[in-house]
């Protein structure tokens, strides 16, 4: 095998592929990255049995053929070449890359004993890798990070028509992100257990490029896969049954609240600060205006006041000051709408661009209040 | 008091209080028919172990940490109690209580003993050993146990004093004669100095405090570092340790040893769900939550290892600390070894302050209801009333049960 390729081209490939690489691989052979060579094109592939990541980048080929290197060492070695054409090149067990003066020479695995990657199953549909992106990054805060549960470290997708519903929880809060798709054919219903940390990768590192095609399979492999601007990662499905949870939301709520979104995660930092780890903050909302204090007795206290718009009888709620402050940083609008039913109930927040205005029900982030004593 | 006398007493003002066979001495407290009779507080399993001995099983070669069969060998007369270590706790609470009535300075070493430093009560009650009398009749007669007490100028001299004070007495080293007593102490008597260590010693030919305070100072260094001078210092009563008052405990733990090692996933969890719920009540009843909780297993050959996590929150549930410990123990993969104890801690413990967070899962405000309500039953009714039911019939019978703190 031989090919020549620029090395911004091939250091940007390389680290993309190898991202998915585990820093334990279960067997050997899965610590390489395979690099094929034909046609014009050099593809790179990595498996863990658990994600794959594929992608092809044109190249000058002068011989064709296939190698196995060690996918973190061609990471290295590629990030730290000068910007200029790279020549790759294998010489029996051993692969040599050349670059202006550096030259390195890598061993070679056996690339017969790399097993095959899953196929890659018939697109379900595409969507605006934008929104894509914004989503997970609206509902991952939710996700639990404790993998007692290893359920609710994913996040649930529900396929409906042109509706794409994303769902998160830790049992402490729930965030739920509508977006529409374009199914490739209509009357699609479906759904997907996917892990957090594998939709953050995709919304990362996928996202930025125009359309993404979303696909899971039918057959019992359970995979996802997402597409976009020539690169493909595969992922398996979380196993289980997703709790419910939609019913959680309140179906009717009597007291409505809005604050700005930026004043309101300031004062809860600087509130917050007083109190130690974990300790609640709470909002006495009045007509108005709402009254942030955290510390209790002999520590330290802080209080802080906020204009706010309260509809209903006041109210007050504490919180995590960290639940609140992750809900309000992925609302984007101006104000953010508090909804209640009652102190004990959880708190609905969404997003609401004027302070007169609607809120907007495509992203709901529902949290539990902290129950103070007395 | 003269302000010589005073000044003499300020360089011999730490205090070092520990209990006489604690243990023992509550249960005959509880019950005054064991007292001067030979008793052992312990579980009656044979793999279990003497937890605390009175004086007179002490006098048939009876030790703490000896196992039960054979102490049974030793002193077939002894009556076996079983412990109860919420009742030892309560009293050791109420002990520390009585410290900090005399000073501020008490730091808590263990369930029964403690370093106080009255440097500064001197003044308001008295010379340190007008002080320590004090302190034996109080603990006498509030909680009806004995208390021996040391008094030094350091630390590591405090606690040699107290030692040979017991039982039921009251020992001074002034500064005086502090190198008297400490150069006739066998090696080993030196805080640091352990096995390995002391072996190392013995091939210099050190085997006693006089021969360490004999040895200079760089022949220590060379051998052992730091640890050299950290032995040559005590070795010449020097012990620049504070008493340094520890707010609250920073763990709480139960474990337990099994009577036949295991390897079984059912018998491991279901060890664990009894030390949750162990470690949650005592959580609960000092108005702790813990913001870590680790896993301890100790393998058939002894080897140990610890596994800890922290928390998203803190927490004083069985339930969760169940939970956790039981994942950490899924974490371990496959055990090499069978299991012949294991543990669970309570680490990072804060003031719970009473909030709660509440979850949108109902199971767990509904679990929460139920641990308050068994501390309620508990609390009237004593600990043997209540168990989860998972705990009831147990195909073999738990292990035995160790102190811990």
């Amino acid at each position: 095998m031989k090919f020549r390729v620029e090395r911004d081209v091939l250091a940007e490939a390389v680290s993309w592929a190898a991202r998915s690489l585990s820093p334990r691989p279960p067997v050997p052979v899965l610590s390489g990255l395979l690099l094929k060579a034909e046609h014009g094109t050099v593809s790179l592939s990595s498996f863990d049995y658990e994600t794959s990541a594929r992608l092809e980048i044109p190249a000058e080929i002068t011989q064709e053929g296939t190698i196995l290197v060690s996918g973190r060492l061609l990471a290295d070695i590629c990030r730290s070449l000068p910007s200029a054409p790279v020549d790759v090149e294998t010489d029996g067990t051993k692969v040599t890359l050349t670059c202006r003066r550096s030259s390195f020479h890598l061993a070679t695995m056996p690339e017969n004993e790399y097993p095959a990657l899953p196929a890659l199953p018939a697109g379900n549909g595409v969507v605006d890798g934008a929104a894509f992106s914004q989503a997970v990054s609206q509902v991952i805060i939710a996700a639990s990070k404790d993998d007692t549960l290893p359920i609710l470290t994913g996040v649930r997708l529900e396929f409906e028509n042109d509706l794409i519903t994303f769902l998160a929880t830790d049992r402490y809060r729930l965030a739920m992100r509508e977006l529409s798709w374009a199914p490739s054919t209509p009357g699609q219903s479906m759904s997907a257990l996917v892990k957090a940390k594998t939709l953050n990768e995709v919304a990362k590192t996928l996202g930025g490029s125009g359309e993404l095609k979303l696909a899971i399979t039918e057959d019992d492999s359970r995979l996802i896969a997402f597409e976009s601007a020539g690169r493909a990662t595969t992922s398996l499905l979380v196993d289980g049954d997703y709790p419910k949870i939609r019913s959680l939301f309140p179906e009717t709520t009597a007291i409505h609240a809005v604050v700005s979104t930026s004043e309101l995660v300031e004062a809860v930092r600087r509130v917050s600060l007083v109190a130690e780890r974990n300790t609640p903050v709470r909002l006495a909302f009045t007509e108005g205006q709402v009254h942030l204090d955290a510390g209790t007795g002999e520590d330290a206290q802080a209080s802080e006041e906020l204009e706010a718009r309260l509809e209903g009888e006041d109210i007050t709620v504490a919180f995590n000051p960290g639940y609140l402050i992750e809900g309000l940083s992925v609302i984007e609008t101006k104000f953010v709408r508090f909804s209640f039913t009652a102190a004990p109930k959880p708190a609905m927040l969404t997003a609401q661009a004027e302070l007169d205005g609607e809120d907007s029900d495509d992203y709901r982030y529902l949290v539990m209040p902290v129950r103070l004593p007395n | 008091m003269e302000r010589e006398e005073l000044e003499r007493w300020r360089r011999c003002s730490i205090l070092h209080v520990d209990m006489d066979a604690f243990f023992v001495s509550v249960e005959q407290r509880e019950d005054p028919s064991l007292l001067g009779r030979p008793v052992i507080v312990g579980v009656p399993a044979e793999r279990s172990v003497v937890l605390s001995a009175s004086y007179e099983a002490r006098a048939y070669g009876v030790r703490s940490a000896m196992p039960m069969s054979q102490a049974h060998a030793r002193c077939p007369q002894a009556v076996v109690v079983r412990p109860r270590h919420e009742l030892y706790y309560q009293v050791s609470s109420e002990l520390m209580e009585v410290f900090r009535s005399y000073t501020d300075a008490v730091e808590q070493l263990s369930v029964d003993e403690a370093f106080l430093d009255v440097s500064g009560a001197l003044r308001r009650l008295g010379s340190p050993v007008e002080i320590a009398r004090d302190i034996r009749a109080t603990v006498r007669a509030r909680l009806g146990v004995p208390a021996s007490v040391g008094i030094a100028g350091t630390k590591f001299l405090a606690k040699i004093a107290s030692t040979r004070s017991k039982p039921d007495g009251l020992l001074v080293i002034e500064p005086g004669e502090a190198l008297e007593y400490l150069h006739a102490l066998p090696v080993n008597a030196l805080w640091g100095v352990g096995g390995k260590s002391q072996q190392q010693l013995a091939r210099l030919g050190i085997s006693t405090v006089a021969d360490v305070a004999a040895t200079p100072l760089p022949v220590l260094l060379k051998s052992f570092g730091a640890m050299g001078r950290h032995i040559h210092d005590l070795a010449w009563g020097r012990d620049p340790r504070k008493v340094t008052p520890e707010r609250v405990d920073k763990s709480m733990s139960a474990e337990t040893t099994f009577r036949e090692d295991v390897r079984d996933a059912e018998s491991l969890h279901r060890a664990l769900l009894s030390l949750s719920h162990r470690v949650g009540q005592r959580l609960r009843s000092s108005g702790m939550s813990a913001q870590s909780v680790a896993l301890k297993l100790r393998y058939a050959d002894f080897g140990t290892i610890n596994r800890s996590r922290r928390l998203d929150f803190p927490t004083d549930s069985a339930a969760r600390l169940y939970d956790i410990s039981r994942h950490l123990l899924a974490a371990v993969g496959p055990l090499p070894q069978a299991v012949r104890l294991v543990g669970v801690r309570a680490e990072h413990l804060e003031p719970s302050a009473g909030a709660v967070q509440l979850s949108l899962d109902r199971t767990e405000e509904n679990q929460r209801l139920v641990e308050r309500s068994l501390d309620e039953v508990r609390g009237k009714f004593g600990s043997a009333g209540l168990t989860p039911a998972r705990l009831l019939k147990p195909p073999r019978p738990p292990g035995q049960d160790q102190s811990s703190l």
